[in-house]
């Protein structure tokens, strides 16, 4: 398992003593985490690493799963799709059923830690124990409700209010009707995980033999899953403009479930884009996070071409890597490149075309902005970023002043 | 002789929910939003990118420059000579008066592409030792070597705008251990203009004279 200590070559002391102190001024305080699932999905992926930390910086943090049944799991993937601006139909009794199944894990679950850290809309409802319990709720919410369907959203609303505060990932889902205070934590990346560690060249060397990809010539990727959503259909004509006039290889690589109807459809378009242009590489990985890793490192130019994106954290994944990337300005994505200063932002094809022909022809251009961007990744979306957000989080449930002295 | 303690900040940002297209809107939420929310904006992007260039944006002006091609407003916003102003208060009417002389000049506004909205935010900040003292001039040119980034933002920035106080920690503390030449070489210092680490070379250069 990973130390805290382990984070100290990259991060270096200072940040790991801002931890502890503030970690110690949360002593005797006790944290309740609860979400809908242990395992699967980005929320569980975070909280199994937030909570040990957390405890070994002193911080007496849990975390608990509310219990549903296939009902209850079919209406709230409801919600999520709804609350990510899809059109959804919902009934009377889809709602009832909701208040119902929180309600019996509210009988279930001791909720009585002093801060309790609910996350995403599944268990919202716990907070109707709120005013018995007198502690502090604070609700966290993972998913893009820029546009978010009404009536799922008013629903939910009447929640939200009754929390002390609620944690949105981006300034743009922030919401003017809430009364309660917001505060925006965006997500992180582990540089210690498989998918971000520093990897031998060898390894890295070997992964892209494997595929036939060629590296001495430059290699311009996309990782991403095969949806219509992350535009790989967009990103082949991106490449077939620019290698009119650059030598280049093109590399989509992402999963893709084989039960997912949609991502096999999308699958066989890029196929199909894709003709016999033998410097077109289309990976369908299984689920090897090294194997990512390697391809992102190996790669000279890295690209996010999303139409849609939560946060899109493949980005700073790729900055932590030193590339140089070229994503849309979609979702999460603006608040990790800063257009010309740590990557390049573009909002079309051809936009995208321009900025890739600029990188390969200026490699000192190209090699500046991934030096840049890994900079801005290690200040702003390390996992120890995140983990101090969340301290100071905890910590505002007692002191509420503009300004706090310690 | 009064010891000098390196203090360091830490901030929990605020979303406020308000958003502008244009810079109509822009002026509007800028004079009814807390000064909390004027600091942030003209601060964070010193912090964050501290390590990018010496180019002091603030988020005004960076927004109507990128977002909204308004380069000449956003040069007049940008080239504001923070380090004069008083009160943050003064800062806002400084920025609100360009941007009202830009509407009046320029008669028509057009919107910013939906997703490109400046969303206005706010911090709320918690201040902590940072865990080094300096009882005379040596021991505090050698502590300024290492201290946190953080803590010299806190003290030159934090401390004169949005505490009120009339001048930077630094340069009070010089004068109060008598070191007054000193600390009105720092005070002549423009710390908008270049990055942190800079910053902290220029400090320890003046500050050698006297090692």
């Amino acid at each position: 398992m990973i130390n805290i200590k382990d984070y100290e070559p990259i991060t270096g002391s200072n940040t790991l003593d801002e931890l502890y102190s503030l970690a110690e001024k949360l002593k005797g305080k006790r944290i309740q985490n609860i979400n809908s699932t242990a395992v699967g999905g980005g929320v569980a992926e975070i909280l199994t690493k937030m909570v040990p930390l957390l405890n070994q910086l002193g911080v007496a943090a849990r975390w608990n799963v509310i219990k549903g049944d296939g009902k209850f799991f079919n209406i709230t993937k409801k919600f999520h799709n709804a609350l990510h601006g899809k059109t959804e139909i919902f009934s009377k009794e889809d709602f009832d059923y909701f208040i119902e199944v929180n309600r019996a894990n509210l009988a279930e679950l001791d909720l009585s830690d002093d801060i309790m850290f609910i996350h995403d809309p599944q268990p919202i409802a716990l907070v109707e124990k709120k005013n018995e319990m007198k502690n502090s709720w604070l609700w966290r919410c993972h998913i893009d409700v820029t546009e978010a369907q009404k009536e799922v959203y008013e629903f939910l609303k009447t929640y939200i209010d009754s929390y002390d505060s609620c944690v949105f990932s981006a300034p743009a889902f922030s919401k003017k009707d809430l009364t309660i205070p917001q505060i925006m934590i965006s997500p992180s990346i582990d540089p210690l995980s498989d998918k971000n560690k520093e990897l031998p060249d060898e390894f890295t060397a070997s992964i892209f033999e494997k595929h036939g990809i060629d590296l001495k010539r430059p290699v311009v990727t996309q990782i991403s899953r095969f949806d219509y959503l992350k535009d790989p259909v967009g990103v082949i004509e991106v490449y077939k403009k620019v290698k009119k006039h650059n030598d280049c290889q093109l590399v989509l690589a992402g999963g893709g479930a084989t039960d997912d109807p949609e991502g096999m459809q999308v699958l066989e378009e890029v196929r199909t884009a894709a003709g016999q242009d033998a410097d077109i590489h289309i990976l369908l990985l299984p689920p090897d996070d090294l194997q990512i890793n390697a391809l992102q490192r190996g790669s000279t130019i890295l690209l996010q071409k999303s139409l849609k994106e939560g946060f899109g954290l493949t980005v700073s994944e790729a900055l932590w890597k030193e590339k140089p990337v070229i994503a849309s300005a979609v979702g999460g994505i603006p608040l990790q490149i800063t257009h010309k200063y740590s990557g390049l932002l573009a909002y079309s094809i051809d936009g995208t075309a321009y900025y890739l022909k600029q990188l390969l022809n200026n490699p000192d251009y190209a090699r500046q902005l991934g030096k840049n961007g890994k900079e801005n990744v290690k200040n702003n979306f390390l996992i120890t970023r995140h983990l101090k957000e969340y301290l100071l989080l905890f910590l505002s449930t007692s002191y509420r002043e503009d300004i706090t002295y310690f | 002789m009064p010891d000098f303690e390196f203090k360091t900040e830490l901030h929990l940002v605020k979303l406020l929910g308000v958003k502008a297209r244009n810079i109509q809107e822009l002026l509007d939420n800028l004079q009814n939003v807390p000064l909390s929310s004027v600091y942030y904006h003209t601060h964070r992007f010193l912090k964050q990118h501290h390590f990018l260039s010496p180019e002091p944006p603030n988020d005004f002006a960076y927004w109507i420059k990128n977002t909204l091609n308004l380069k000449t407003l956003s040069e007049e916003i940008a080239s504001i000579d923070t380090v004069k102003y008083e009160s943050l208060k003064e800062l806002r009417s400084e920025i609100s008066g360009i941007i009202s002389s830009c509407l009046e000049r320029e008669k028509e506004f057009h919107n910013c592409q939906k997703g490109d909205e400046f969303h206005f935010m706010s911090c709320q900040t918690f201040v902590m030792p940072a865990g080094k003292k300096a009882s005379d001039l040596k021991e505090f040119y050698e502590a300024m070597k290492t201290v946190d980034i953080s803590s010299i933002y806190f003290h030159i920035f934090e401390a004169k705008l949005r505490l009120k106080r009339n001048e930077n920690d630094f340069q009070a503390w010089l004068g109060e251990i008598g070191e007054k030449e000193l600390a009105r070489k720092l005070s002549n210092l423009d710390p908008y203009n270049m990055t942190l680490e800079n910053l902290r070379k220029q400090i320890l250069k003046i500050l050698a004279v006297k090692i």
